[in-house]
């Protein structure tokens, strides 16, 4: 193959040439440090410099392969398909930059809600679950190897079943969260890696370029169609998918405000982008039970999850769990985004998965605010909190807006997008049109679950013996500038839709995207 | 003068944002409240001055978009400046000085509470409503007209009694539900449609859509736009009468509702394009259906014995004019709707003001108990005399010219029952507007009301005054309107 020709003279020279390697390898390194130092003062600084370390790696990463192209990096020297490959190109980049975006700006939130929420003695241990847990994402997203995106995901999952359980200390029941979402996760990680195992029966390789040069040429046949069966279901528990979904309101309710602000940003958009990349570059779309499975499954599931989901969230009167439910929704979207298989559906699933995770991220910052606050976050507990809190219920207004797409925020273009992407298929199918009027008369549905949000922040009469006032500063800067994204990509998204449809044209090129790229870069 | 070398993208901009500047002026000086209203009505007063100095410097031309923000390809925030955009911006930003005076009195008069909150959320609606005049694309447009839905929400649940919310529910369901759901959709199929959303002379869809879809897609934009209140989507005018006078006043006479039809217009002129409306008869169905709102919304008005209700049917009556210019599909229509946007909205807002004079004075809201209460506020009632003549379309009042026009246009289109149900129309608002004057002024004092001058505070009863003179100068300077708005309709 001449591409890994190419690759296999690798010797990096210098620290950017290994910039793939650290981007995992950085919070890899700070887990089991802040462990061995076991200080409770040095555990949260450790966490954030590593996590801030990691999001400047993610843009180098990303403005060296933004126009297109990919890094290739191999481990030990070993060249791939043989050796474990670590492969960037703008998708991945892109979700990189999503994670360690996220994952730092939550720290400093998490700084004051751990203190709160976490007896002392487990810090150390948390921040070091918390960096395993970022390690796993970023390794499950960077690499370019089919069973290393497995171990990455238990990586993530392990850390996240102990992370989720940590809610105990606040209330029992994040014990069982943690467990459902155990049970779950394990089972939709044992799909994944059956799945994997059949792949590598057919091809007899487990790189995933490799894997798409080989089912190119052997084409489908009934082994390569079921595990592709079992991929599909095993990342869709893990995605949240409609009717896989059932452990995410409980992980999300109970698990410690900084774990869901994390995970609700993070976890289900890496899971997501392996299936999107599974689909599209591993399976090309061309395959007639691809293009199947995305129109007969995706399509209505992705239509039902938005509907149902957002139906249930209206009738919430916790607005943590309403704002879980309203995660399946918008999961709904990005899976609607993928299903209409266009460059727009695409580009749209891509920039929603980046909006929604800075909406949903600022939401429920908001909550882990209110709820240090005032202990809870049931609708009783938090009413007329408008005027105590004005800065805090200030951002929840502004994610709240753009959870619906209102526009001037940044979830109005991704939603724009998607019905664009469905109306731009009407001519060949006019069901399409169905599929767009299905997706505004939902957002809908997000107004009614957010509003009422609002009405009991503003409308309602505080709590006559509440004592809450403003939040504290570490938890309003973060906040403040997540909304602040969430305005600024509302109007200017030059460069988050240059880099969404640059990814979206990379996904439809199928496996040429990961073969023929036109070059690759840092390599010498 | 150094005043007028300001250039006209800066003072758009500059119109823009002073409301904004008086927002903020608001929070911080929440607690002094005449520092704070007198900062506001500054903004205002200056944010006026911009907009005429735009008028100065362009006139009626129409100037190139300057794009802010690159959204999509082929779609931008960007603003150029054009003859309807510029006189509704004239019209919105000079009443907000009148209606600032005149909410300052109604607030105070009042014991309202939470002014700041009030008059901040105020000056954002006004923002947004000079963004909707200036934009110079449907998306932009678009953008504003949400803006404005969401800053007038909680003006309309201002008083927060449950009453209240459930009007601003109902408000916020109707006009969030229609531009969500019909206009978005309509606004993106243009744009995969074309390509462009670009408001552009003759519109941007000939040529590209053909058959069923031109009326469908019309459709979808003319529900859609829920602020033009076209019937059946008109019931969150009634709701958000709920609201605070002032609200009611600028906001559902004037500046929501215009935005309204204004949007109506824009879509007709320089997105279908009056002559490619003509040529495929498409906006046939939406004309009857504007002239059955019409008589429908005044014979419902009639029945309504709460003075503020009978002016919201009166509005959506007199809205469904200016969708009626437009559905005509001819340049004379469509100027006589350009030109009932000015025309109507001073009327209008004069019988809101008086309104608003007689609750703050007397608390009453109810047409049966204004028996004889003529006597007590001679000014506020004359002023409520002369803006319903106007509104019924007499000379020498404003109100009369447009109504000519959309008649001129029925006639060059050859629908002479349009210019019957004009015609029907005006008796209808004869006979729910003067009845209430009369009954003022000529039915029999009862004994609880004051026989002599006892008129509401000054700053409430000055603003209406004014504009009902103002409804009067604009019968004399109708012609130059006429040739203000004409490049609107010019190939």
């Amino acid at each position: 193959m001449a591409n890994t020709a190419l690759v296999a003279e690798h010797t990096a020279r210098t620290l950017y040439d290994h910039l793939p390697l650290l981007q995992v390898l950085v919070p890899f390194c700070a887990a089991p440090l802040i462990v061995l130092l076991g200080s409770r003062r040095l555990a949260w600084p450790l966490a954030f410099v590593s996590s801030a370390v990691a999001l400047i790696i993610s843009v180098m990463l990303m403005m060296s392969v933004r126009e297109g192209g990919y890094i290739s990096y191999t481990m030990g020297g070993w060249s791939p398909p043989l050796g474990i490959e670590y492969r960037i190109d703008t998708v991945n980049a892109y979700v990189l930059m999503l994670i360690s975006a996220i994952g730092t700006v939550v720290l400093p939130f998490a700084y004051v809600s751990v203190k709160d929420e976490i007896p002392s003695k487990n810090h150390s241990l948390f921040y070091a679950c918390w960096m395993l847990c970022l390690t796993g994402l970023l390794g499950m997203v960077a690499t370019g190897d089919a069973f290393n995106v497995f171990v990455f995901l238990e990586i993530s999952s392990l850390s996240t079943y102990v992370l989720v359980a940590q809610g105990a200390a606040r209330d029992r029941r994040a014990l069982t969260a943690a467990y459902d979402y155990l049970i779950m996760g394990t089972i939709g990680a044992t799909f994944f890696v059956i799945g994997l195992g059949m792949l590598y029966m057919a091809t007899g390789t487990l790189n995933m370029a490799d894997l798409a040069d080989r089912i190119a040429d052997q084409g489908a046949n009934r082994t390569v169609r079921s595990g592709f069966a079992f991929i599909v279901v095993g990342l869709g528990l893990k995605v949240a998918m409609f009717p896989l979904h059932l452990w995410l309101p409980k992980a999300y309710t109970f698990a410690p405000s900084a774990v869901t602000v994390f995970l609700s940003a993070t976890a289900t958009k890496a899971a997501l982008y392996v299936l999107m990349r599974f689909i599209f570059s591993v399976y090309h779309p061309d395959f007639s039970f691809t293009t199947n499975a995305l129109e007969i499954i995706f399509l209505p599931l992705a239509i039902i999850a938005m509907f149902s989901a957002s139906f249930i969230a209206a009738f919430q009167i916790n607005f943590k769990r309403m704002l879980a439910y309203s995660s399946i929704a918008q999961v709904g979207y990005m899976l609607l985004g993928i299903a209409i298989l266009t460059e727009t559906g695409l580009t749209a699933a891509l920039l929603h998965m980046f909006n929604h995770g800075l909406a949903k991220a600022l939401l429920f910052m908001g909550v882990g605010a209110l709820v240090l606050r005032t202990g809870g976050a049931f609708y009783t507990q938090i009413s007329g909190l408008g005027r105590k809190m004005p800065l805090t219920c200030g951002a929840i207004v502004v994610g709240g807006l753009s959870l619906i797409g209102v526009p001037g925020t940044a979830g109005f273009l991704s939603k724009w997008l998607l019905v664009q992407a469905a109306l731009e298929r009407v001519s060949e199918n006019s069901l399409f049109l169905l599929v767009s009027i299905a997706i505004v008369l939902s957002s809908l549905l997000a107004v009614v679950y957010v509003w009422r949000v609002f009405e009991v922040l503003y409308l309602r009469e505080p709590n006559p013996d509440s004592t809450a006032t403003e939040a504290p500063l570490m938890m309003l800067i973060p906040m403040w500038i997540l909304a602040g994204s969430c305005l600024w990509f509302g109007l200017s998204t030059d460069f988050l839709y240059d880099i969404a449809n640059q990814a979206a044209l990379g996904l439809l090129d199928g496996s040429m995207g990961m073969l023929d790229s036109n070059k690759t870069l840092g390599v010498e | 003068m150094e005043f007028y070398t300001l250039d006209t993208m800066t003072a758009l901009y500059c119109a823009m944002l002073l409301p904004f500047l008086a927002m903020a002026g608001n929070m911080a000086f929440s607690g002094m409240q005449n520092i704070r209203d007198t900062f506001t009505l500054l903004c205002a007063v200056l944010t006026f001055s911009c907009v005429l100095v735009i008028l100065s410097n362009v006139g009626n031309d129409v100037t190139e978009p300057v794009s802010l923000f690159s959204v999509f390809p082929g779609v931008d925030i960007a603003f150029n400046v054009e003859p309807l955009g510029l006189l509704f911006a004239i019209i919105a930003s000079g009443l907000w000085i009148l209606t600032h005076i005149y909410g300052v009195g109604y607030m105070r008069g009042n014991n309202e509470k939470h002014h700041a909150r009030f008059f901040a959320c105020f000056c954002i609606a006004i923002s947004s409503v000079i963004g909707i005049a200036f934009a110079s694309n449907m998306f932009t447009l678009f953008l504003f007209y949400e803006i404005l839905t969401v800053s007038t929400y909680p003006l309309v649940a201002h008083k927060g009694t449950p009453e209240s919310i459930r009007g601003a529910r109902t408000y916020l369901a109707i006009l969030i539900g229609t531009s969500v759901a019909l206009q978005l959709t309509a606004i993106i199929w243009t744009y995969v449609l074309t390509g462009t959303l670009d408001f552009t002379q003759g519109g941007i869809l000939e040529g590209k859509v053909v058959g069923w879809v031109v009326p469908v897609l019309l459709g979808l934009y003319a529900f859609g736009i829920g602020k033009a209140a076209l019937m059946p989507f008109h019931k969150w005018l009634p709701a958000a009468m709920v609201a605070p006078t002032p609200v009611s006043a600028l906001l559902h006479a004037v500046a929501v509702v215009k935005a309204g039809v204004f949007t109506m217009l824009k879509v007709g002129i320089y997105i279908f394009g009056i002559d490619f409306l003509a040529d495929t008869g498409a906006s046939e169905w939406l004309m009857w259906l504007a002239a059955y709102s019409i008589i429908a919304a005044s014979i419902i008005a009639m029945y309504q014995d709460n003075l503020k209700k009978r002016l919201a049917y009166s509005t959506i009556s007199q809205l469904s004019y200016i969708t009626l210019g437009m559905a005509l599909a001819s340049s004379m229509g469509a100027l006589g709707g350009g030109m009932h946007i000015a025309m109507h909205a001073m009327g209008k807002i004069t019988l809101f003001m008086c309104a608003g004079a007689i609750y703050v004075k007397f608390h009453k809201t109810e047409i049966s108990q204004m028996t004889g209460l003529g006597r007590a506020m001679p000014i506020t009632f004359a002023a409520f005399f002369i803006a319903s003549l106007s509104i019924i379309g007499l000379p020498p009042l404003g109100g009369s010219w447009p109504k000519f026009l959309l008649m001129l246009g029925a006639v060059d289109t050859g629908h002479y029952i349009i210019i019957g149900v004009l015609m029907l129309s005006s008796l209808l608002n004869v006979a729910y507007l003067l009845p209430i004057v009369g009954r003022a002024f000529f039915m029999p004092v009862p004994n609880d009301t004051p026989r002599t001058y006892n008129e509401a505070p000054i700053l409430c009863w000055l603003p209406p005054a004014l504009t009902a003179i103002g409804c009067v100068i604009l019968f004399f300077y109708a012609g130059t309107l006429q040739d203000f708005l004409t490049p609107i309709v010019q190939k």
